[in-house]
């Protein structure tokens, strides 16, 4: 492994290690930005001489912006593919990156809370990552890392256009914001199609865990903004957090109604999931999503403490494949060896949490 | 008589057609069994949806772009409908013809609103200037009009000066 990457993977991390923003249904607010530079073909189409000349004077001013001073800076050639499956399970490259050639990269910060991907579809994929519902901060600190790589790069933009992109799709702000919302009782209740088709309609998208044609195991959806032309940022962001927090509230109630209705099911559903996490010796990726998923809900609940959640959440991470594959310290393991380590790590996790407590179910 | 539908993913003959309106705009496609299964456009929970329908309005306008080509990059038309992306910041001006119809249903508006790159346009328009004056400079010599030429000269190097470039005489 390389030490660069081996710098980026080991440090403490916003999505895992944070505890201070975890809060109910909302996992992580993230926003992303995407950047090209005048005169310079866009990735799909640049030689990759024109690729790399990209890259080198991207990660130059990368290297100088304020903000980025500690980050790490890797191509993504020089990975294995299962350092960059990692990555990928960490939302720090897309699947689109991981799989590239010459001259993609990517600049990762100390916490993991900033990445900038370089030739992936725009030359310049600028992300910011927050635990929680924090769109404020999160704008905040992208415009600024923004406003900070342009006082060196000449980015290609049209009064008329906003920000050029290699898709139509992304021009104007080539601004991308959503939050990773966590929606067990509306997946339970079968409300979620509803959901979907009502916040279509507003110009939001809803996408599973890993974006674009990604499934939504452990009832975890992305939702974001549709359009990114016509509207400044902060009328964009301002829609999708009203839309977003109805979606919290719609949750809420759904939970509520489930506990109303029919008293027993929940609290059965995730006493099993934490039962099965304890004691199981074979769990598939989406069979864990799904059982962790349950326990989230019960700390929301209050069946198991507030402080749980930070594990949960660092788990939904560390049990995706590449993740077990790197804790075994082999590259190559089949699915029924990486199901008994997933197993394995989930059992001595799960020994550690507090079993649950039912005492509020009076109340509900 | 009018030609059977074609699926916007494959050649085969479309029968699944969905419509969805967004934002008041209409954005359709059209389908043929296998991928409308394949797109999970079947599956009742199927968020996949809207991607699909989204891309569906970068499906061009073959009329207004044909025989059109950007002169930077070479990109044509053709290479849109293969890969949905443009070739270079410049195919925005050159094919107009191909990408203004397509904005239309796309986005909330056809204008940016919001933020600008204030540093990049700033040097943009300096690097303008400076060039719009070397030239009249150049004109001005061949013409061997000195008077206009040295005032071309004095305001090349405040300008220069003013943007805190070197002033160097070339």
């Amino acid at each position: 492994m390389s030490t660069a990457f081996e710098k980026i993977i080991a440090a403490p991390a916003e999505l895992t290690d944070n505890r201070d923003s975890k809060c109910p249904v909302v996992l992580m607010t993230r926003i992303r930005l995407a950047r090209n530079l005048a005169n310079h073909r866009f990735p799909g189409r640049a030689d990759p001489a024109e690729r790399e000349e990209i890259l080198q004077r991207c990660q130059e001013s990368l290297a100088g912006t304020p903000g980025l001073k500690r980050s790490t800076s890797v191509r993504i050639e020089d990975l294995n593919p299962q350092e960059r499956q990692l990555l990928v399970e960490r939302h720090l490259i897309s699947r689109e990156l991981s799989g590239s050639t010459v001259g993609g990269g990517v600049v990762i910060n100390r916490d993991q809370s900033v990445s900038v991907m370089v030739n992936e579809e725009d030359h310049l994929r600028i992300q910011v990552l927050r635990t929680g519902f924090q769109f404020r901060k999160a704008w905040a600190l992208i415009d600024s890392l923004d406003t900070a790589l342009e006082q060196s790069l000449d980015y290609a933009f049209s009064p008329k256009l906003g920000y050029l992109t290699a898709c139509p799709t992304n021009l104007g702000t080539g601004m991308r914001a959503s939050a990773m919302m966590h929606l067990p009782a509306l997946v339970i209740a079968g409300q979620m199609e509803k959901v979907v088709r009502a916040v279509n309609q507003l110009g939001i998208v809803v996408r599973g865990l890993f974006g674009e044609g990604s499934d939504a195991s452990g009832s975890i959806f992305q939702i974001s903004n549709q359009t990114t032309l016509g509207e400044a940022e902060a009328v964009i962001v301002k829609r999708l957090q009203n839309v977003l927090k109805s979606i919290v509230e719609h949750e809420l109630n759904a939970r509520d109604r489930l506990l109303e209705n029919d008293p027993a099911k929940l609290p059965d559903k995730i006493g099993r999931a934490f039962g099965v996490l304890r004691n199981a010796h074979l769990i598939s990726s989406s069979e864990a999503m799904n059982l962790l998923s349950l326990v989230r809900l019960g700390v929301d609940l209050g069946y198991f403490p507030e402080d749980h959640r930070v594990g949960v959440d660092r788990l939904f991470i560390e049990a995706q494949p590449g993740h077990i594959r790197r804790r075994a310290g082999r590259s190559e393991i089949d699915s029924d060896e990486r199901d008994r380590l997933r197993a394995e790590q989930l059992r001595c996790e799960f020994a550690k949490f507090s079993s649950p407590g039912y005492n509020n179910l009076a109340d509900a | 008589m009018a030609s059977p539908l074609k699926c916007d993913l494959c050649d085969n003959q479309a029968t699944v057609h969905l419509t969805q309106i967004v934002n008041h705009k209409v954005h359709k496609v059209d389908l043929c069994e296998s991928c409308a299964q394949a797109k999970g456009v079947t599956d009742p929970s199927g968020f996949s949806l809207a991607d699909l329908l989204l891309k569906a309005s970068l499906n061009p306008e073959p009329s207004a772009a044909a025989g059109l080509r950007c002169e930077q990059c070479g990109f044509v038309p053709e290479d849109f409908k293969k890969t949905g992306r443009l070739g270079c910041p410049q195919c925005y001006e050159s094919l107009t013809g191909l990408v203004d119809p397509m904005l239309e249903n796309m986005h909330k508006g056809t204008h940016h609103v919001g933020k600008m790159p204030e540093r990049a346009i700033e040097r943009k328009s300096l690097h303008d200037r400076l060039n719009a004056l070397e030239t009249n400079l150049k004109s001005a010599i061949d013409a061997e009009q000195y008077e206009d030429a040295a005032k071309f000269r004095d305001e090349i190097v405040q300008v220069r000066e003013a943007a805190g470039l070197p002033v160097s005489s070339s």
